[in-house]
């Protein structure tokens, strides 16, 4: 379903000490640094698994995503989803994929929420059956119909996450990208978001990736891990597998310190 | 027609969006009044002492003021759709590239419905109010109901033509880190080329030739010059080929370079 193999990207990161003799200097000599984000990425996640994605910050987690979503083009390498290269045929292969940015918005900030949900509806051509029953049935699940008509301003962080969720789903997507989807959310939210992803990969056998810093997603949700530090992928197995080589009685949040730890990443 | 429905729904959306901001569109009109009266004023002084400098009459003059800031949204290059530099410079751009649109089509889309809701709030007082002014400082019809057919057709390819222009000031937010800078600079430069602060006719000669086949030329110079009745016959045809011809060329350029820019895109951030 998914497949990348030896996928590279490197970014060309302008860099300069500080101060100002420096900064006038570099308008005249830039220097570079090529930083590698990914190199030799590969792995693959079979239909209907939920993977959870892991690493510290800037490992290459957001950008693998981006090339998955055919938002970035890699230096090299293979990816294959749905039969597809996702930025050789972006068009298409976005049609089949839903995706949550945790850190950005995909509603419309002046409207209310349900416009937002019909223009991703006629996005994605959705036949209108299809489409009423995936929004009274994710409504139902996420509790949403109180706010339907509320524009995405006035909603919580935890209500506008769900709505999110919502809109990344409304066109059957078999694959759902899931970039930090309980970022900032209060107990009650992330509780209710887990239950949700859950339900939906055993419903509708949707294939999971996600993104998280919060090791309780892990834990709640996902069989397997894959962890990335700088750019290159560490580990691809079970939780189980994980738990054994940890100490005993180490919670999730304490096995990836000690894993991050072992790699020194 | 199934194709367009994307399109047709993003149109809807940002049309309504703009047109709630009531506050945003009172402004406006209190501004393009004041301008206008301003411009007018400024205008009949250099004509009372000596009408005959002018390549236009001071009837023709007024016209070409009251139309231009009553379709000031339609016209200029200035008034860009600011939630594209936004995303492009916040990495919201990302959500936009997971859909399954030509971002170059939605760009367009986004903009024009903008200009549109943006021109429709407007030009509706300000058109009434030109209207009953006394003279000469009224808006004049006049001229037929061809003229004021081709004045709509040409408005229509002058919107184009803005809107496609402003597409490769878009684009180029992708190569800068902040594109303030570039926004002003060719706004004013190009808003100032297309007679957007005095008409084009009023140019030296040398400047006017080059100006007129430029796609400066090929903005609000065109409709305006149709509607007070200073361009007639072969010169309106002549005028609106040109307009074409600058949509093709400008909508080909600006395709070919968001293609490139967006193979070379880095979304920053998160």
């Amino acid at each position: 379903m998914i497949t990348l193999q030896n996928i590279n990207k490197t970014f060309r990161v302008a860099k300069r000490g500080a101060g100002f003799a420096r900064a006038a200097k570099a308008l005249f000599s830039r220097e570079y640094e090529t930083v590698h984000a990914l190199s030799d990425v590969s792995f693959s996640v079979q239909g209907g698994e939920m993977v959870g994605y892991i690493g510290p910050n800037g490992a290459g987690k957001s950008t693998t995503i981006k090339i998955m979503c055919g938002i970035l083009t890699p230096d090299s390498g293979v990816c294959q989803i749905n039969g597809r290269t996702p930025w050789k045929e972006r068009v298409a292969h976005v049609r089949e994929i839903g995706v949550v940015f945790g850190q950005r918005s995909q509603l419309w900030w002046d409207v209310p929420v349900m416009d937002s949900f019909e223009l991703i509806r006629d996005i994605y051509k959705v036949n209108a059956n299809t489409y009423q029953r995936n929004l009274d049935e994710l409504v139902e699940i996420l509790d949403l119909s109180e706010i339907l008509k509320t524009p995405a301003r006035s909603l919580s962080l935890g209500q506008r996450m769900r709505c999110e969720i919502v809109a990344s789903l409304l066109h059957d997507p078999n694959i759902l990208f899931l970039d930090e989807p309980t970022i900032g959310l209060d107990a009650v939210s992330k509780i209710a978001v887990r239950q949700f992803i859950k339900r939906l990969n055993k419903e509708r056998g949707t294939t999971v990736l996600l993104t998280t810093h919060d090791m309780q997603d892990i834990e709640a949700l996902t069989e397997r891990i894959v962890l990335i530090g700088k750019g290159q992928i560490l580990l691809d197995g079970s939780l189980a597998e994980l738990k054994a080589r940890s100490p005993e009685g180490a919670n999730a949040e304490e096995m990836v310190a000690a894993l991050y730890k072992e790699y020194e990443i | 027609m199934i194709y367009l429905k994307p399109y047709k729904a993003l149109f809807r959306i940002r049309f309504t969006n703009s047109l709630q901001y009531r506050a945003a569109a009172v402004a406006g009109l209190v501004t393009q009044f004041v301008w206008g009266f301003m411009y007018i004023l400024a205008f009949a002084a250099f004509y009372n002492s000596n009408p005959a400098a002018f390549p236009m009459t001071l009837q023709q003059t007024v016209s070409y003021v009251w139309m231009q800031q009553a379709f000031i949204a339609v016209f200029f290059i200035w008034m860009y759709e600011n939630s594209i530099f936004e995303a492009v410079e916040s990495g919201q751009v990302a959500y936009e590239m997971v859909r399954p649109m030509d971002l170059y089509g939605r760009w367009f889309t986004m903009t024009t419905a903008n200009r549109l809701s943006r021109a429709v709030l407007r030009c509706i007082p300000i058109l009434i109010v030109a209207f009953i002014l006394p003279e000469p400082y009224r808006l004049v019809l006049g001229g037929g109901a061809i003229k004021h057919v081709l004045f709509l057709l040409s408005m229509i390819l002058s919107l184009c033509v803005v809107v496609s222009f402003s597409m490769l000031i878009y684009i180029s937010a992708f190569h800068t880190v902040n594109s303030m800078g570039t926004r002003i600079v060719v706004g004013v430069a190009g808003d100032f080329f297309a007679g957007g602060y005095i008409p084009i006719p009023f140019f030296p000669d040398f400047l006017r030739t080059v100006i007129e086949l430029s796609p400066f030329g090929a903005m609000q110079n065109m409709p305006l010059l149709i509607f007070n009745g200073y361009l007639t016959g072969n010169a309106i045809a002549r005028g609106m080929l040109l307009q074409v011809f600058w949509i093709a060329v400008l909508v080909l350029a600006g395709r070919l370079w968001m293609r490139r820019s967006l193979k070379k895109v880095i979304v920053q951030g998160g």
